[in-house]
């Protein structure tokens, strides 16, 4: 088995990228409701990275 | 809206007979109740989905968790997580059969493939969710 080492952003981006697929997929009831909350949960997975990312460096100070 | 779920709500249960094939193959094969009942796109993009979260999980060496009994918290993580792997049906059944047995390690990529791991087969069961709704005739 080939090994994978990604970094912090490149694996959250992946595990949201998979995540919204499936959640656009069963969540709604027509393709285009299906497509339009599949980039907008991917769209969450990405604003909630890159501000708990932001949270997270300047707690550290 | 509201008058259209209380409907949905006041449904009775479908009969297993209708139902079960579905879901049982969802569980086997990711987005296979899908394939089953005719929703050959979204199966295909469940499959893609669920099987490279699994994969990716896999190819970071991310530990399989097997059910532990002690404190609540420890029977409550090793317990859930086993669960969450059992949902991934076939690929956790073939991954366990060839041997696949990762220590938990320290690293974030390790700790990102368990996480990954887990949430293929949480994904797994919103598919099987998915595809008992249209067994059921409560969704197209």
């Amino acid at each position: 088995m080939p090994k994978m080492n990604l970094s912090h952003f490149e694996a959250a981006f992946l595990f949201s990228l998979f995540a919204s697929v499936v959640m656009g997929v069963v969540t709604k009831r027509t393709d285009r409701d299906r497509l339009h909350y599949g980039i907008y949960t991917f769209a969450c997975f990405l604003l909630a990275l890159f501000a708990l990312g932001w949270l997270m460096y300047f707690g550290h100070g | 809206m509201v008058k259209e779920k209380e409907l949905q709500q006041k449904q009775p249960m479908a009969p297993i007979g209708v139902w079960f094939p579905a879901v049982a193959l969802a569980w086997l094969i990711p987005g296979g109740g899908h394939f089953l009942l005719k929703r050959n796109g979204r199966g295909a993009l469940l499959a893609a989905s669920v099987t490279g979260m699994f994969l990716c999980g896999l190819m970071m060496q991310g530990a399989m968790f097997q059910p532990q009994s002690g404190d609540l918290l420890t029977t409550l993580i090793n317990t859930g997580g086993f669960i969450g792997d059992f949902c991934s049906g076939i690929l956790y059944l073939l991954s366990v059969c060839f041997g696949y047995s990762q220590p938990d390690i320290a690293g974030h990529v390790h700790d990102y493939g368990t996480k990954f791991l887990v949430t293929a087969g949480l994904l797994n069961v919103l598919a099987m969710v998915d595809a008992y709704e249209i067994a059921a005739g409560r969704k197209e």
